[in-house]
């Protein structure tokens, strides 16, 4: 054996610092309550944002073009959205960054900014791509974070969470047609301003703020079924990669329930904590995450607090609770993709009077056999009325196809809920 | 009284029924053709005629959907349609089984309702059906028949219909039993509602089977109360099976208003196209271009001369397709003399010999065959059988007959009725062949499917989409969600034209971004496209327009595999052909059996067909040996030294217990460690039987995922396997991470691998924590480990002390092991280089050793010449290399290292293995490619699942060793 090492790897274009007062910035479009936020925090930094919104047919076409078919969907439709972004002629091919987030776990996703810059780098030599990651990958092309930077975006968390949360509790029952929306700019807009201003650390009120601005929306009594989306962190959020999950449920008279996006980030801490737990590996490491886990698990519970005093909308799920709820099911070792979260996040759901459940992932996806199908048959035997469909997500595969399992899910719903 | 009337519009019939008070009144069953609208309007009408006046009216189905929005029809899902209607006439069922046209549901009426559907990727139900007689060339009514008098059946992959098609041509082309295949395509059809559907819950009680293709089939039916065993009282089969889901919706419109049928049918018929399906330009924008278009691959026709005066020498080529059988003659001048191409209907064989005897008849004695050559699927067989002078690797036989048509060929595309091929050609030799998976296959064969569902033929209907306004974008995976993207299109309004265009761009996307994995501009300069789905201008027309460029077409684009026969018969024949004489043809006859091969433990099921005059042909065997060539040679094997040394880890009993290790996944990697680890202790382990499909079949109700990878699906057989033995306890941890052999980021295992016994233990009834230990643990922290296993083994009280003591000797024989088999590595370097045999790394994980899952491809190698070796046995003789995406998992990084290495040996390839449905080895196999071209090597990969499809895998690897062989020269 030998020590050297040969290296395969292409050239690509860089990130780097100077490019910040150059280059516009191009996002994803995943997660639409939070990548605004995520923009104004980051133009506060001096960097010039742009979230794609693109989502025509043209850009899953892309995505098929340039990136193998057998990887998973998620990727297929991000680089879609790049390189059709890039052809548009919007933005100048000497001056466009392209960012993406990288969580480095054993889920395939890792690499999905590795796809995308094999996939950009033929046709647009000179975009770089950025990591925006919190594992140390790739140091020499990725978004520096300072310890400032991590904390902002934290807070947009939590207000993009709010948002996204009082949004989905309220425009099933609006009376007048788009006073939601309108509530919500409202909400962006007082939040943007307070990041602007570098006022945006007392969350409990920034969160009261939030929570009265939707509560003042007035909304009728009906009662709706409620359907809870879990899943692979893209499809779940992203219209572009769910087929507008949220608007078809709307349109069938259901309120959608979404997990905010904290709870997925605490789990991702988690993650470092149970490590250490478990293997004894990486102790400091662990500590410090606990540490974190720590801080931000308060702002939930104080922000739940608030939600319960306010008492117009349903609170969001505590961790420690979700914690438990995954014990019952999985161990908190399966840490790949979303891994013991969807679990817990189902049964936190039933628990709380949301038995409906899409589990929606893209098609073939590995950690979801495990952590999604595969604990469909524990959970049922622990809330025996929990309605879950999972449904997979593809560039090919028909909304038809999709729809029709909704929409059984919902008949089985709607069944049960005159029964009761 | 208020009538009620429910219409369920599915993806190929629409079925309406009314109900006056509690009687059914009137009941139809049509199908619609893809006219979905026109459909439901005439019967709309006709019940309007016939009873007339108000009605509550509701749409079901999975094409009504859209119809019942734009409406403004009141709609009930399907299945929830099903729910209501047995609810009220069957009050004591306790299943329902419905099979569709496109879906399969299950209902689960006691101890629990429970309504299932099948997922996106289990396509095959009634269109199944349909496809599969298309196939074998017999009416569905000949295909129930038939299958009541069968004698066997065959084990054929019932997961999507994709897969099926691959397991039957094999079956078609050797010559078993159409009766026998029939039964065996209804049993696949069972086997997938049970497993795919039920997923472990037992179908049992009184059981309602409804649907279309329950009704039709007698063979179908008695094959569900078979392997159900269910009683005659219990199996119920409703005389309104087929339109029991309408019957469900009328009793749904009971919550309707109800109205005049008038209005309902002026609403329907100005319903509007959707907005849902997304459209292309048209092929041809004019008749002229068409014109020009057609003229400009005119040019590409062969000169012909005539049978009837031409005297002299020929060569006759021959290529047993999988679906087709082409055969050609040609001169000395290369004028074709004579052609024919035929429809296989499953009797390659006897066509063959057939138009043979024509050839010889039309020739009236003035000609000579003086060489013969077969190719194709079935060249060992016709080769066998017609006594023919040489075979020839059909990639070859293309090869050769395109570069007649453009000596500077660079790329060839061959898109067939089964099969996608492409080569790309480099210093005139083929440098790298794609073939596609079985996974995408579909092609032509799903036109002409296609098109008879549609009551046409295939030209007609091909024809039907080059004028197309608004082809419908058909997506570019399989044909299992090609056929469900043309149920989206049907339900938006497309018409057939829109659809037959939309088809053809589909086959061409799938081609190219599915199979070939490249931008369009990047195939070649020189282009040239055959195969029968060519000679369709509609597909000739979308190739050009996504690639964007003109392209060589020959006028016999059907026929180059056997007109590159012929001219391979000419390069090296001379004289006088072996091959059978007209009158030798006239007394040909054979017979077909059924057998089973002794020559090994594998037990392949064979087939052997007998010729006049006692010469045999045997088929179906993995490796060459039953062909009656020589057997596989062990001693340059080292998939065969692995399976036997690994056993040998296994050392016998001691008294403490008996542990269980399910020889799957994790375990081939880990079994040398575990076993020392536990018999160090004083247990006694138990492995699982090796795997099988039988094997698997006995998991097979506990698998939760029908799209999971094969060696996931098999580990549910080996947990079984266990249990039955009574040991104490099985033993599988969950390991997030894998030992670190440094030079990666990191050393994951795939969430496959690391959480399986939790979806093992979460699905099967019989395991629980006392007899199913599965402990989270990270090996490379061996202090750590030993506290993790002490506390999971703490029932068996032994001190943490032994437990360190156990861990270290297992590792001492994992150590030992690896040692082994790197050692037997340089033993068969050494042997091969001395012999001058070619070496192939036969690279994939761990678990691809298991001969259920590589279905004995290292014997097939082993046969072929070539000695095997394995990416375990060669990686550590490789530098790290630093590859372009993220290397942090262990057996990925010992693909990249078997890679480096064999790059830097002339004599050594490599061939992926890959599993189907494994989501990582997408990305690491785009990474072992780069890194072998790089280098100048060629690139293989064979996909593997449950199928055991020989034929192809054949064909792939005697294409490498060609196109290596060419390269040498």
């Amino acid at each position: 054996m030998t020590e050297s090492s040969k290296d395969y790897t292409d050239s690509y274009p860089k990130w780097q610092d100077s490019m910040k007062s150059t280059h516009t910035i191009l996002i994803p479009d995943m997660l639409p309550y939070h990548f605004a936020l995520f923009e104004v925090a980051l133009a506060r930094e001096g960097y010039k944002i742009e979230t794609l919104h693109n989502t025509s047919r043209t850009v899953i076409d892309e995505g098929l073009k340039h990136v193998h078919n057998d990887t998973c969907y998620p990727c297929l439709c991000v680089v879609g959205q790049y390189i059709d972004a890039l052809k548009s002629g919007k933005y100048d091919l000497n001056k466009t960054a392209l960012l993406i987030t990288q969580t480095g776990g054993g889920c395939r996703a890792s690499n999905y900014l590795s796809l995308a810059r094999k996939a950009i780098h033929s046709e647009f030599p000179n975009v770089p791509l950025i990591s925006l990651n919190f594992s140390g990958l790739e140091k020499d092309s990725s978004l520096p974070l300072s310890l400032h930077l991590i904390l902002e975006l934290a807070y947009c968390v939590l207000y993009g969470d709010v948002i996204m949360w009082c949004f989905n509790q309220v425009k099933p029952y609006e009376i007048d047609e788009g006073s939601t929306e309108k509530a919500r700019d409202n909400a962006v807009k007082y939040v943007s301003e307070l990041i602007c201003g570098n006022k945006y650390k007392n969350y409990k009120k920034t969160a009261q703020h939030i929570i009265a601005e939707f509560a003042s929306v007035p909304r009728s009594k009906d009662k709706k079924i409620k359907v809870g989306i879990v899943g692979e962190i893209y499809v779940k959020y992203s219209v572009l990669g769910n087929n507008h999950l949220e608007k078809m449920l709307l349109s069938e008279g259901c309120e959608p329930v979404v997990p905010p996006l904290l709870d997925f980030v605490l789990y991702t801490v988690l993650g470092a904590v149970n490590d250490a737990r478990m293997y004894g590996t990486h102790k400091l490491r662990g500590a410090i995450y606990k540490a974190v886990y720590k801080k931000l698990h308060k702002m939930q519970l104080d922000i739940r607090e608030i939600f319960e005093r306010e008492g117009s909308f349903e609170p969001p799920h505590d961790m420690a609770h979700l914690r438990k709820c995954a014990d019952e099911v999985i161990n908190q070792g399966v840490k790949m993709g979303e891994g013991w979260l969807i679990p817990a996040e189902m049964a936190a759901f039933c628990e709380s009077g949301v038995p409906n459940i899409v589990c929606a992932q893209p098609f073939g996806c590995l950690p979801n056999h495990i952590v999604g199908k595969g604990t469909i048959r524990t959970l049922k035997n622990l809330h025996p009325n929990i309605n879950i469909v999972p449904i997979d997500y593809d560039p090919s595969a028909s909304s038809v196809n999709q729809e029709n399992r909704i929409k059984l899910m919902l008949a089985s719903a709607r069944e049960h809920s005159v029964a009761v | 009284m208020t009538k009620y009337l429910g219409v369920d519009i599915g993806s190929t019939t629409v079925k309406a029924t009314v109900i006056d008070g509690e009687k059914i009144e009137y009941s139809s069953y049509v199908r619609h053709f893809a006219k979905v609208k026109e459909t439901v309007y005439n019967e709309l009408q006709k019940i309007n005629s016939l009873i007339g006046g108000d009605f509550c009216v509701a749409f079901t189905g999975s094409a009504g959907m859209g119809l019942a929005d734009r409406s403004g029809v009141a709609f009930v899902q399907e299945v929830q349609a099903a729910y209501i209607a047995i609810r009220k006439f069957y009050p004591d069922a306790d299943v329902a089984v419905e099979l569709g046209g496109e879906d399969a549901k299950i209902i689960f009426l006691t101890g629990g309702t429970e309504q299932r559907m099948n997922g996106s990727c289990a396509g095959g139900t009634g269109a199944f059906i349909d496809q599969m007689a298309t196939l074998l060339n017999i009416t569905n009514e000949q295909m129930d028949e038939y299958a009541l008098r069968a004698q066997r059946v065959y084990p054929i992959a019932s997961r999507c219909g994709v897969f099926a098609k691959s397991d039957i041509q094999p079956l078609i082309n050797q010559g078993a039993n159409k009766e026998d295949i029939a039964a065996s395509i209804f049993q696949a059809v069972v086997d997938q509602t049970v497993s795919g559907l039920a997923q472990g819950r037992k179908i049992k009680g009184k059981v309602l089977f409804l649907g279309g293709p329950l009704h039709f089939f007698g063979s179908l039916r008695k094959a569900f109360v078979t392997t159900l065993g269910l009683s005659d009282k219990d199996a119920v089969f409703p005389d309104n099976a087929p339109v029991f889901m309408s019957l469900g919706a009328a009793l749904y419109s009971e919550n309707v208003r109800p109205e005049s049928l008038d209005s309902v049918i002026a609403r329907v018929k100005n319903a509007k196209t959707g907005s849902g399906v997304i459209m292309g330009k048209p092929l041809f924008a004019s008749e002229k271009e068409y014109e020009e278009f057609k003229a400009r691959h005119r040019a590409a026709d062969l000169s012909k001369a005539n049978i009837n005066t031409y005297s002299g020498n020929c060569y006759i080529g021959i290529d047993s397709g999988s679906t087709t059988t082409k055969l050609v003659a040609v001169t000395e001048n290369n004028e074709l003399l004579w052609s024919c191409y035929q429809e296989n209907n499953g009797q390659p064989l006897d066509i063959t010999v057939t138009r043979l005897k024509e050839f010889f008849s039309q020739c009236g004695g003035r000609v000579r065959v003086s060489g013969c050559a077969v190719t194709g699927y079935g060249e060992d067989l016709i080769k066998s059988a017609i006594r023919a002078d040489l075979g020839i690797v059909e990639t070859v036989a293309h090869f050769k007959a395109a570069l007649f048509f453009d000596p500077k060929v660079d790329f060839i595309i061959d898109i067939g009725g089964q099969d996608i091929k492409c080569f790309k050609i480099r210093n005139g030799a083929i440098d790298g062949i794609m073939l596609n998976e079985a996974c995408s296959s579909g092609c032509g064969s799903f036109i002409q499917t296609f098109a008879k569902a549609m009551g046409m033929e295939i030209a007609e209907f091909a024809k039907k989409g080059l004028f197309a306004a608004h082809p419908v974008e058909l997506g570019s995976r399989c044909t299992v969600f090609m056929n469900s993207s043309v149920k989206q299109a049907q339900k938006e309004g497309a018409s057939i034209e829109d659809i037959s265009a939309g088809l053809s761009s589909s086959i061409v996307k799938n081609a190219i971004y599915k199979v070939i994995r490249t931008e369009p501009d990047k195939l070649g300069q020189n282009i040239v496209v055959q195969g029968g789905t060519f000679l369709n201008d509609a597909v000739l027309r979308a190739f050009e327009i996504e690639t964007g460029k003109q392209v060589t077409r020959p006028g016999i684009a059907g026929l180059m595999g056997a007109f590159g026969a012929a001219l391979y018969a000419k390069e090296k024949c001379a004289g006088e052909s072996k091959m059978l004489s007209l009158s030798e043809l006239n007394d040909f006859a054979y017979t077909s059996r059924a057998s089973m091969c002794k020559g090994c433990t594998s037990n392949c099921n064979i087939n052997i067909v007998t010729f006049n005059g006692g010469r045999s042909f045997i088929s179906g065997n993995k490796c060459e040996k039953g062909a009656g060539l020589k057997p596989s040679q062990n001693d340059l094997d080292i998939y065969a030294y692995k399976q036997a040394r690994l056993l040998e880890c296994v050392n016998g009993g001691g008294k403490k217990g008996r542990v269980g290790l399910p020889l799957q996944l994790l375990m081939y990697e880990q079994l040398p460690l575990w076993a020392g680890f536990f018999e160090s202790l004083g247990f006694e382990v138990v492995l699982s039987d090796r795997s099988s499909r039988k094997l698997y079949f006995l998991g097979q109700h506990t698998v939760a995922s029908d799209t999971v990878c094969y060696p996931a699906k098999l580990m549910h057989g080996h947990m079984e396997s266990l249990l039955n033995k009574n040991v104490d306890f099985i033993f599988l941890p969950c390991e997030s991470y894998n030992i670190d052999e440094k030079y990666s980021a990191n050393h994951y295992n795939c969430p496959i691998v690391a959480y399986y016994p939790e979806l093992l233990k979460a699905n099967n009834d019989r395991l629980n924590n006392e007899n199913f230990i599965m402990p989270y643990i990270d090996l490379n922290k061996r202090e750590n480990a030993a506290k993790t296993l002490h506390s999971a083994l703490k029932k068996y009280k032994i001190p943490l002390r032994s437990i360190k003591k156990a861990l270290d000797s297992g590792f001492e024989r994992l150590r030992a092991y690896h040692d082994d088999v790197k050692a037997k590595a340089d033993e068969i370097i050494a042997s091969a280089q001395r012999q001058g045999k070619h070496m192939i790394v036969l690279a994939g994980r761990p678990y691809h050793l298991d001969n259920e899952i590589n279905h004995g491809i290292n014997k097939l190698l082993t046969s072929l010449g070539v000695a095997v070796l394995s990416e375990d046995s060669v990686f550590e003789k490789s530098e790290g290399v630093k590859i372009n995406v993220l290397d942090q998992w262990t057996y990925h990084s010992r693909l990249y290292r078997a890679a480096n290495f064999v790059a830097k040996h002339d004599d050594i390839d490599l061939v992926q293995l890959v599993s189907f449905g494994c989501g990582l080895d997408a990305i690491t196999s785009d990474e072992v490619r780069s890194i072998l071209e790089k280098n100048g090597k060629l690139y293989t990969q064979i996909k593997i699942d449950e199928i055991n499809n020989a034929g192809v895998v054949k064909i792939r690897i005697r294409s490498m060793l060609a196109a290596l062989e060419e390269g040498k020269k």
